[in-house]
């Protein structure tokens, strides 16, 4: 009977150069395609050939594809295991294979692998460590250990210069999702036979659902390390193997806290589609009202202090807008400054298309503070407005070509019993002012807008406080130039 | 019945009505309201969201994913697609398809976080290395944020491309009134995908090519494949285009600015149109050379914000005639009458 | 680990394909019985490969898991005496 023989999980023949070539392309004595013999044999085992996907690397395995005789994918240098993420996310019942080099893995790619871990994705990583580039021909490799010659350390590496090599599987177990990290050698056939053992956990686990696990495997490059086969598995022994201590490093052979996690959670996949449309269409109808009168563009710049509610009102002016049929943009002030000091929204309001959504010219100014008065007045185009919350203003708009409105808003607000709407009361002085929004659209689109809705009463009476407030003080007229046509 | 939202959380409906099922995001300023939506409606529409640990790496789960089949997004700025280059062209090597928003902020480096138009060249010409090519749409308005998003992910599927949603910061951070599209795309059967079953298993996703008459009968492919867009997809819009002498050319937000500066100078007499392509890959560039050849076109302003990207395409595609740049960097954005003021004392340089 | 066939009339052995073969000899030197050798023999690869020359093959394995070729080695346990020269 047969008892090893090549396993099916490998292609028939490799069709790399030429149809028929049944030898891989990797040098005589290299490590690459013992390993390779172990993840098919073991894939084979558990019979998940065709629902595996192997992840090829860059580097001397970048033809990997060529051999496995499952699902392939061939990866940017270094990027597999977030490659792995995004299969992994699609396909739950995938078996996902990252193999890859110590150039890919832990140099180029250490980010992608250590955040694949750390997020502990149900993947088996192969990583291959021979301390030395490959493909490329024999350069420094992040795990070349110190003194060791290659092509960019021709006199050897020095620490000085190049750091220590680095150490992957100490990097794994400083994580806490990984569930199994183990480093073999290729040294000799017991080793093998370890080898082959943590081969077969480290898929087993990834299909048990079990989580993360990571195989380092020490491994001869004999070509670039310019030994012979045999030599080269004896140096392996001598030197790789103190430098990276061969053991296992974690096995907790049980579901780590995230596989646990993940398998917590709610199945159900994505919602039907009238659900969808459902749930995007709009939560809210607000009755609309058309416009008869021709309403001139209103450019509302609205600024205060981050948390008087600036964004919040400008939103709440474009929507109304929004419910008399009209065109509306608003525009946030965003970026750093958002985080605290002054804030400011951008609103307009038009009959026709709006351009730039950039108010650099207001037609009305609504002033939350002081700041906010002394930024934006000069900006008011002549005959513009002014509504300024006078309870933190002490000054009147120095502009005789505005027209302008102290209100209280402030102390309007905390008189009703919530000082948080006083951007209400300026924004309903503003359009019993202007006529626009329409003061019945205000008070309709209000309690959509809020999402405190127990408040809804409260900034109705902002808005009656507003308009009574307005009716007792007429807007002062500008003394200097005449009202421009708007 | 409209509703009021960004532009950036307009791409998130869009994506959902587009079937989009899996978002990958790093954030940046101007662009992160998208990746603040998508956490929060795909996970409760059933979908995926994840946050990579940078671009590079949403990049490629973006690779992985979309070659499992999956519609797939991320959503960045500049410095971020700068990053994403040598996923994209993995991503067009392997012939993967996928969408990808760029909220154009102002660079080089780190720049700053306000509009402008300069990752045009990047995006429009490839952006990563190799011969390749995205497909990229210009949205002017949170409602082309929504709809282009949607249409992105058919486009995408189509062809096996990666589809650009070039947008800026305030295309993106601006609030419009939208009407999210009431029914759900859903992508077509992949039998090219790893779809880890027996009928899939011979599937692979690659993009080396390793002797040089395969690369080369690649390229070729990928090439006759964006001749083939540009026969089918190109998209644009006019306005006073039939008589005009003066045409003004631009996207996104500056098309918004140029339209109002055209209906000024048409409110004083003068004959100007305005060509806006909606896609920028392909380039309407057999339209710009037929309105100049065959119309009354006697001068073109290229408006952008950046310092004169399109205009180059814009003048490749109509060699005869005047070609002016109307830049603005940084940030800033004019005001229509900036535009004008611009536009004639270019006009008066002749 | 196999023991050596109690039943006379068959027999362990290692098929090397000489075609495969490298010639690396790793297997020669990890098989504990010696039972392979590196023949004078070039394959058309160019490579002197390794053959199964002595009898003492106790199945193990060794070889065919140290060898770096997915199909240069198959191992048989057990096989009727006359097989391997069947091949």
């Amino acid at each position: 009977m047969i008892k090893h023989k090549k396993p099916d999980a490998f292609y028939d023949t490799f069709e790399r150069k030429g149809a028929g070539q049944q030898t891989t392309h990797y040098c005589p004595g290299c490590g690459h395609g013992t390993v390779h013999k172990m993840i098919a044999e073991a894939i084979d085992e558990f019979g998940v050939r065709d629902r595996t996907i192997f992840c090829s690397p860059v580097g001397c395995s970048v033809f990997a594809y060529y051999y496995f005789d499952t699902g392939n994918i061939q990866c940017a240098h270094g990027r597999a295991p977030a490659v792995a993420t995004g299969m992994r996310r699609v396909h739950d019942d995938a078996v996902i294979i990252s193999y890859q080099g110590d150039g890919d893995l832990a140099g180029i790619g250490t980010a992608e692998i250590i955040h694949a871990a750390n997020r502990g994705e149900n993947i088996t990583v192969f990583f291959v460590n021979n301390a030395i580039y490959g493909m490329t021909g024999g350069q420094m490799a992040p795990t070349t250990l110190i003194g060791q010659q290659t092509l960019t350390t021709p006199t050897g590496r020095s620490a000085a210069t190049d750091g220590n090599p680095i150490g992957m599987c100490e990097l794994m177990s400083a994580l806490s999702a990984p569930v199994y990290v183990e480093r073999v050698s290729l040294g000799d056939g017991n080793r093998v036979l370890k080898a082959r053992r943590a081969v077969r956990k480290a898929l087993k686990n990834q299909i048990d659902g079990v989580g993360f696990s990571f195989v380092e495997i020490l491994s001869p490059c004999p070509i670039n390390w310019k030994l012979t086969p045999m030599d080269a598995r004896k140096w392996l022994i001598e030197n790789l193997e103190p430098a990276f201590p061969v053991k296992s490093f974690r096995d907790t052979g049980t579901p780590g806290a995230v596989a646990t996690a993940r398998a917590a959670r709610d199945p159900s996949g994505p919602i039907p589609d009238d659900e969808m449309v459902r749930l995007l269409g709009s939560q809210s109808e607000i009755e609309t009202i058309d416009r008869v009168t021709g309403l001139p563009e209103q450019r509302v710049k609205v600024a205060g202090f981050g948390g008087q509610g600036v964004l919040s009102a400008g939103i709440l002016l474009a929507n109304c807008a929004i419910s008399e049929g009209l065109h509306a943009t608003w525009l946030p002030s965003y970026g750093p400054e958002m985080r605290g000091g002054t804030a400011n929204a951008s609103v307009i309001v038009s009959e026709e298309s709006i351009g730039s959504p950039l108010v650099d010219e207001p037609t009305t100014l609504i002033a939350l503070n002081g700041p906010s008065i002394d930024a934006f007045e000069g900006s008011v185009v002549p005959g513009g407005l002014i509504v300024a919350n006078s309870s933190l203003i002490d000054r009147e708009p120095a502009r005789s070509d505005v027209r302008y409105c102290m209100i209280p808003a402030s102390k309007i607000a905390q008189d009703i019993g919530f000082q948080g709407a006083a951007n209400v009361v300026l924004l309903a002085a503003y359009a019993a002012i202007e006529g626009f929004p329409a003061i019945d659209i205000l008070r309709r689109v209000i309690p959509h807008a809020l999402k405190k809705k127990n408040l809804v009463d409260l900034n109705l009476q902002m808005v009656d406080a507003a308009v009574e407030f307005v009716a007792e003080h007429p807007v002062a007229a500008p003394s200097a130039a005449p009202l421009p046509v708007r | 019945m409209k509703q009021l939202m960004k532009g950036n959380e307009a791409v998130v409906h869009g994506a959902l009505v587009g079937g989009a099922t899996h978002f990958f995001g790093y954030p940046i300023t101007p662009a992160s309201e998208i990746a603040h939506a998508a956490a929060d409606f795909f996970p409760r529409t059933g979908r995926h969201f994840l946050q990579a640990e940078s671009e590079v790496a949403a990049i490629n789960m973006i690779y992985g994913a979309a070659g499992a089949g999956a519609r797939t997004m991320t959503a960045s700025s500049g410095p971020g697609v700068s990053l994403m280059a040598e996923g994209l062209s993995y991503i067009a090597g392997a012939e993967l398809p996928c969408v990808i928003v760029d909220v154009q902020r102002a660079g080089p480096g780190l720049g700053n976080i306000w509009p402008e138009q300069s990752d045009y060249n990047m995006v429009v010409k490839g952006g990563g290395h190799g011969n390749y090519h995205n497909a990229v749409y210009v949205p002017n308005s949170a409602q082309e944020m929504c709809d282009m998003t949607a249409h992105a992910f058919d486009i995408a599927d189509r062809y096996r491309v990666t589809v650009f949603i070039l947008s800026d910061a305030y295309i993106g951070q601006m609030m419009e009134p939208v009407e999210i599209p009431d029914s759900v795309h859903h992508a077509p059967a992949k039998p090219w995908a790893l779809g880890a079953t027996s009928e899939t298993r011979d599937n692979l996703i690659t993009s080396i090519h390793m002797s040089t008459a395969d690369q080369a009968a690649h390229n070729w492919k990928l090439k006759a494949k964006y001749d083939q867009m540009e026969a089918e997809i190109t998209d644009w819009e006019e306005v006073f285009t039939d008589d005009a002498d003066t045409l003004f050319v631009a996207f996104g937000i500056t098309a918004r600015i140029c339209l109002t500066a055209v209906q000024r100078l048409r409110a004083r007499g003068v004959r100007a149109g305005l060509l806006r392509p909606k896609t920028v890959f392909p380039f309407p560039r057999t339209r710009i050379a037929e309105l100049v050849d065959q119309g009354p076109v006697r001068e073109i302003a290229v408006v952008e914000l950046n310092d004169g990207m399109m205009a180059d395409d814009v003048q490749l595609a109509a060699p005869s005639v005047r070609v002016h740049r109307l830049n603005w960097l940084g940030g800033q954005v004019p005001t229509a009458e900036q535009v004008l003021e611009m536009a004639a004392q270019k006009a008066g340089q002749r | 680990m196999a023991t050596a066939p109690i039943n006379t009339n068959v027999r362990n052995f290692v098929r090397i394909d000489s075609c495969l073969c490298k010639g690396c000899k790793v297997c020669v030197e990890t098989c504990p019985k010696h039972c392979l050798v590196i023949g004078s023999k070039m394959n058309q690869l160019g490579y002197q490969y390794a053959r199964f020359e002595k009898e003492t093959c106790t199945a193990c394995g060794l070889c065919f898991y140290s060898c770096p070729e997915p199909g240069a080695i198959t191992v048989y346990r057990n096989e009727p005496a006359d097989r391997e020269d069947a091949e």
